[in-house]
């Protein structure tokens, strides 16, 4: 068989292979890849994996069936082999000069889309630390009154809603400041609505990653780790710590929830006056709670003060004023 | 050429060639069991503990903190810190420095002859190098049994075979066994036993340095597996602060064992580095360089430089712990993105130290057996020191969910694709050298064909990784635990396979059964790629990484690589039946040149004499010249020295 | 030394080896339930409720880690054993007495001082009913019981640090101490359910959950739910 014919069956069958590849992934497993549709970074997470993977199986069947080729074809008889001669020793320039040219278009054209889906997707539900760069409108407005103890949700209209998540060995809770700041063990959420998270952390890292919606934060003490996601889907989500904190790491694990938006509303106002005599005790809302970094009974720093920075308030060790 | 421990006095023209070790008499060599050795490193190391121990105790026992919590970490560290000393005063590492320290001069150094030297402080850097044979795949078993041990306990979802400190206990030790171990699983028993004779020179730049590296090394491996008599350490291989700052005495271990390890890469780089830059045969340009030396030269520069970013962290972290101070405690001034970030900045050039050698190996044995040029040589050395150049500029992908500098991501996002395509050129280079080759699948070869394959799959899922967007879903999870797994293991350690095969009958002169080792590598290859690519799947439903519950929907594609696990953990003992079986138990003698390669390694005598070579060959045209049987051979031994001649085919009649 | 000579040793030099791996990781490898399962299956009528006094205390005084806080359970015998693995029927009432012998402070989370998941969302201090704690007044809270995945949470308030507290368990009524009585209902589907202490109380580590708050068999340990 000669060269040029050769190449062709080799390319032809990976053609074959990648098209066909690439759309039963495309049509049949792609709708199926988490995390699936809940919010919008949720949607277009997805998507972005589902772009690189029709990317990269074309490149995995064009190994996958140079490889299988040479083992069945390029083989040799038993014995002492001759060496190879003729053209097929040589190492043709052009081929490695394409090779060089198309993998780093590809690569860079996915750094590229890359970076556009991030920008455009609000930093895609990643945490963005203190100061976000890519924050949908209106939410970093609503941050600031938050922390001044102006923050406000209703159903009507399209506010954002600003929930903290504090992270602590070994559970998350969840801080409300549009209502009156009350704290619960348990994320609810309305629909169709910006989220802010702030997420910050009482001790060690942590990270707060709310599976099905696409937001995944590290949970660090004395920082506020700022992640937006815009909901879509009313339904169950999971929420897991997805930074080893300790012992009990796995079991750090609860569900949430997405509810309509009166449905929301009336859960937050139950709530809020279900905990009002707890809420009153608890410091008033900051990005920040600095821990106290000797525990309960004094401890590991002999000097046993910490001094907090602005603008964070000790959890815990202060009496709030009444 | 016959075996001479004699230093050749002739020089072969217009080298300076490098003066071997003298011959004389040393405490490290002296004949008997009246001397250091092994032996001697045990029972000052186990005395040694006892004082630190002591000492520790009598130091800071009625601090505050120790008194409160009742654990003398001071004491526990200060153990460890004399077990190390103690072990190498015992081996004799120590001896030529404080000799030199009081103005003497040392005895002079020539290797026992016999068994014994594999137990000594031997410079010899053949016996280093089998002495990291051993000293690998002792830490490779160890990392292993554990591996087994998380295994079992992810056979279901909430019944727990051990309680969740000890998982992570068990989790951590694995991670980090496995991470100090493949740092010299190539460079330590291949590096050091092969650099030199492919590159035609008579010995190691610092043969002591060399010797040091493995000793330390061995006491790296004592240290870290303290950790488990101290009651472990809850942070994973990554050692996170401030969870760091909060773990018990076993933490100690792990950053000092950490610190131990990293002297121990520093030396083997730095030693490495110098010897292929100085130590080269006349006429070995850097365009004849073997692929494999271009690999570990690459490594050897990451080692150097790398290393001590990481041994730094690990100083901070015990200064943290023993009289706290607070690098890593905001609420005192310090931040623990600091440990992140140095952590990081070491530890993703760490993972190419864990992946280039695998790509030196492939690039020297695939033209062997397909008996053919390698294919674009200049390209797969331009990729390696790419690799290794782009490798420092990539560390804050780690930290993509972090919340440092949310702008910096899109350049993080491509510096890190970008890596890519040097990557790329390791496969260009072996796809072509693939192309109408002629081809025999012996079993170093096709565990060089599975790295294609598995590299392949961890790479590519790298760069879904890499992308910030799909970040958010796969980082921390089991995704990312896949994707490494194929990059070292399914990358480095088939790598280290396929080395160990090809090699072994140079470096033993004897045969590995081949029968055994096709077994071998069938049951590994399958039930690597059958453990860990469900965990792909695992990952992207959700579960995270170093978790003891996981949703009960997951339990059929936990227990589906569970049992495959066990399966791999049997292939593994296949191999070690194979190891001793072939080595030991019944040998067969290896032919002097069994791969009909013309690498200068194989050119040397069989076993290969104290200074390897009875003159220095001059290398006079390129490497993997398998085309051209009227090719002039790769070197040139002068004095008609039969082993010199190495055109193809002339070997065969060996 | 002959082929089967070789043979031999080798196998008996690994079967040494194996022997040894494993003797040292089982010695080093603390078991699942550290102190054991404690059985309350069985203690009362199927469908009666199940009765089970638990007591924290300062520092244990023996074992390992004799300066450790810890908690301690009563077995339906009357013994008291340093286990948190306690066995449960499902879908049952638990009476629970809790014995807490050691001091308080503020909580660093105030939303431990809240009573949840328990049979009417109270529990009560010394014979007084109590919804929520507040954690800045009195003696602090000292610990917590607290399983998360069903929601159940109570906050044991602390006694007076000036008191000579009881220092070696498990302890006598006699010593200053506050009881904590509630009632709750086990889930209806079995497993293991994680507990923990919420309050950072391990002295000597960095904010105060280290040591007996990272180890099973202290300030934490798992409900086994089975079915009776």
């Amino acid at each position: 068989m000669n060269n040029g014919s050769e190449m062709r069956r080799i390319v032809t069958s990976w053609v074959i292979v990648s098209v066909i590849g690439d759309l039963l992934w495309w049509f049949l497993v792609g709708p199926h890849i988490p995390p699936g549709n809940m919010t919008e970074s949720a949607h277009w997470n997805q998507f972005d994996f589902n772009i690189l993977a029709v990317t990269a199986l074309p490149v995995v069947f064009m190994v996958w069936i140079w490889l299988g080729y040479a083992v069945v074809k390029w083989r040799d008889k038993p014995g002492v082999p001759e060496p190879v001669g003729g053209a097929a020793a040589q190492a043709s320039r052009g081929v490695q000069t394409a090779w060089i040219t198309i993998t780093s278009v590809v690569v860079i054209s996915a750094a590229i889309y890359g970076t556009i889906a991030l920008i455009g997707d609000h930093g895609s539900g990643g945490g963005e630390g203190p100061n976000p760069v890519w924050a949908p409108a209106g939410t970093i407005a609503a941050n600031n009154a938050a922390l001044a103890g102006k923050a406000t949700w209703s159903p009507a209209g399209s506010q954002p809603l600003v929930v903290q998540v504090i992270a602590q060995q070994w559970k998350f809770t969840y801080r409300y400041p549009a209502f009156g700041g009350m704290e619960t063990d348990r994320l609810v959420l309305p629909v169709n609505t910006d989220v802010v998270f702030d997420v910050t952390s009482l001790d060690v890292i942590h990270d707060f990653w709310a599976y099905q919606l696409s937001v995944k934060a590290d949970a660090n003490p004395g920082v506020n780790n700022v992640a937006f996601a815009e909901t879509r889907q009313t339904g169950q989500f999971m929420v897991r710590c997805d930074e080893l904190c300790g012992i009990w790491h796995g079991a750090m694990i609860n569900s949430g929830r997405v509810l309509t938006k009166t449905g929301f509303m009336t859960w937050a106002t139950k709530t809020e006056a279900q905990n009002a005599q707890n809420t009153k005790y608890l410091p008033p809302f900051a990005w920040t709670y600095t821990p106290d970094a000797n525990g309960a009974a004094g401890g590991l720093y002999p000097d046993g003060n910490v001094t907090p920075y602005s603008p964070s308030e000790v959890y815990g060790a202060k009496q709030p004023t009444k | 050429m016959t075996i001479s421990a004699e230093r050749p006095t002739e020089a072969t023209a217009g080298t300076a060639a490098p003066a071997g070790p003298r011959s004389g008499y040393s405490w490290t060599n002296r004949p008997g069991w009246m001397s250091q050795h092994l032996g001697t490193a045990i029972v000052l190391g186990f005395l040694g503990y006892l004082f630190g121990h002591w000492w520790g105790n009598y130091l800071a026992g009625s601090y505050t903190y120790i008194a409160n919590n009742g654990q003398n970490g001071v004491a526990d560290f200060l153990g460890l810190l004399c077990m190390v000393i103690g072990w190498l005063l015992g081996i004799g590492a120590l001896n030529y420095p404080i000799l030199k320290l009081f103005g003497r001069e040392p005895g002079e150094e020539t290797p026992a002859p016999g068994l014994s030297r594999y137990f000594r402080y031997t410079l010899d850097h053949k016996v280093v190098g089998m002495q990291y044979v051993v000293g690998v795949l002792l830490f490779l078993f160890t990392g292993g049994l554990l591996a087994m041990a998380i295994r079992t306990e992810l056979l279901n979802p909430t019944v727990h075979i051990f309680n969740p400190g000890t998982y992570i206990e068990i989790v951590s030790e694995h991670g980090t066994i496995m991470m100090m171990m493949a740092t010299s699983i190539v460079v330590g028993p291949l590096g050091n036993y092969l650099v030199p004779l492919m590159i035609g020179s008579r010995r190691m730049a610092f043969p002591r340095v060399e010797a040091f590296s493995f000793w330390i090394f061995s006491a790296g491996y004592m240290v870290i597996f303290s950790a488990l008599f101290y009651g472990g350490f809850p942070t994973g291989w990554t050692g996170y602060a401030p969870l760091q700052n909060q773990a018990g005495p076993g933490m100690i271990s792990y950053l000092f064992g950490f610190a131990v390890i990293g002297i121990g890469m520093m030396s083997a780089g730095f030693n490495i580095l110098v010897t292929i830059v100085n130590y080269r045969a006349p006429g070995m340009t850097w365009s004849r360089v073997p692929m494999f030396v271009w690999s570990i030269l690459a490594t050897a520069s990451l080692l150097t430089l790398a290393t001590p970013v990481l041994f730094t962290a690990g100083l901070f972290g015990l200064l943290d712990h023993l009289v706290l101070t607070a690098f890593y405690v905001n609420e005192h001034g310090g931040s623990s993105y600091l440990w992140e970030n140095l952590f990081w900045f070491f530890g993703h050039p760490e993972v190419y130290i864990m992946a280039l050698p695998g790509f030196g190996i492939v690039a020297e044995i695939v033209p062997v057996f397909t008996r053919k040029p390698l294919f674009a040589y200049k390209v797969a050395a331009a990729g390696m020191m790419g690799v290794a150049l782009l490798s420092f500029f990539v560390w804050q992908h780690h930290l993509f969910q972090s919340g440092i500098n949310p702008d910096m991501r899109p350049l993080f996002m491509l510096t890190t694709e970008l890596i890519s395509i040097p990557t790329g050129f390791i496969y260009l280079v072996g796809m072509g050298s693939l192309y109408r080759g002629k081809m025999r699948l012996e079993v170093p070869m096709l565990f060089c064909l599975a790295l294609y394959f598995n590299f392949l799959i961890g790479g590519i899922t790298g760069v879904f990784l890499s992308d910030v967007p799909v970040n958010v879903t796969v980082h921390g999870s089991f995704f990312v635990l896949s994707h490494f797994h194929y990059t070292i293991m399914g990358g480095l350690v088939f790598a280290f396979m396929a080395g160990l095969y090809y090699w072994l009958p140079k470096m033993t002169g004897r045969m590995m059964n081949k029968k055994l080792g096709l077994w071998h590598f069938w049951t590994m290859f399958i039930f690597f790629n059958l453990t860990f690519f469900p965990m792909f799947i695992i990952g992207l439903l959700g579960q995270p990484r170093r978790v003891f519950e996981y949703a009960h929907n997951l339990q059929g594609l936990n227990d589906f690589s569970s049992i495959s696990a066990f399966c791999l953990g049997a292939s593994f003992l296949l191999f070690f039946w194979n190891l001793m079986y072939s080595m030991i138990i019944n040998p067969k003698k290896a032919p002097a040149n069994p791969w009909d390669s013309i690498g200068l390694e194989w050119q040397t005598a069989n076993p290969v004499p104290l200074y390897n070579f009875e003159r220095i060959p001059v290398i006079v045209t390129e490497p993997y010249r398998y085309s051209e049987p009227g090719a002039p051979a790769y070197a040139d031994f002068g004095g008609g020295s039969a082993a010199g001649a190495s055109t193809i085919g002339s070997s065969v009649q060996e | 030394m002959t082929m089967s000579g070789r043979l031999g040793t080798v196998l008996g030099l690994f079967v040494v080896a194996v022997g040894l791996i494993i003797w040292v990781l089982l010695g080093l490898l603390t078991p699942g339930t550290p102190g054991g399962v404690v059985n309350f299956v069985g203690s009362s009528a199927a469908g009666q409720p199940v009765n089970m006094t638990i007591q924290t205390v300062g520092s244990i005084g023996f074992g390992n880690h004799p300066t450790w806080v810890s908690y301690l359970v009563k077995t339906p015998q009357g013994k008291w054993i340093h286990s948190t693995t306690w066995q449960l029927p499902a879908n049952t009432q638990v009476n629970v007495t809790i014995l807490q012998y050691d001091s308080g402070s503020p909580l660093r989370n105030q939303q431990w001082g809240q009573v949840t998941g328990t049979t009417g969302n109270v529990a009560s201090l010394n014979g007084t009913s109590f919804s929520t704690y507040n954690s800045y007044g009195g003696n602090g809270v000292g610990h917590t019981f607290t399983v998360p995945s069903i929601g159940l949470s109570v906050p044991l308030v602390g006694v007076n640090g000036n008191l000579t507290l009881c220092g070696v368990a498990p302890c006598s009524l006699k010593q200053p101490h506050n009881t904590i009585t509630f009632s709750f209902k086990t889930p209806a589907k079995v497993g293991e359910y994680h507990w923990q202490c919420f309050v950072p109380c391990g002295l000597g580590y960095l904010y105060g959950n280290g040591g007996p708050m990272s180890t099973q068999g202290y300030m934490g340990g798992f409900l086994d739910v089975v079915q009776q």
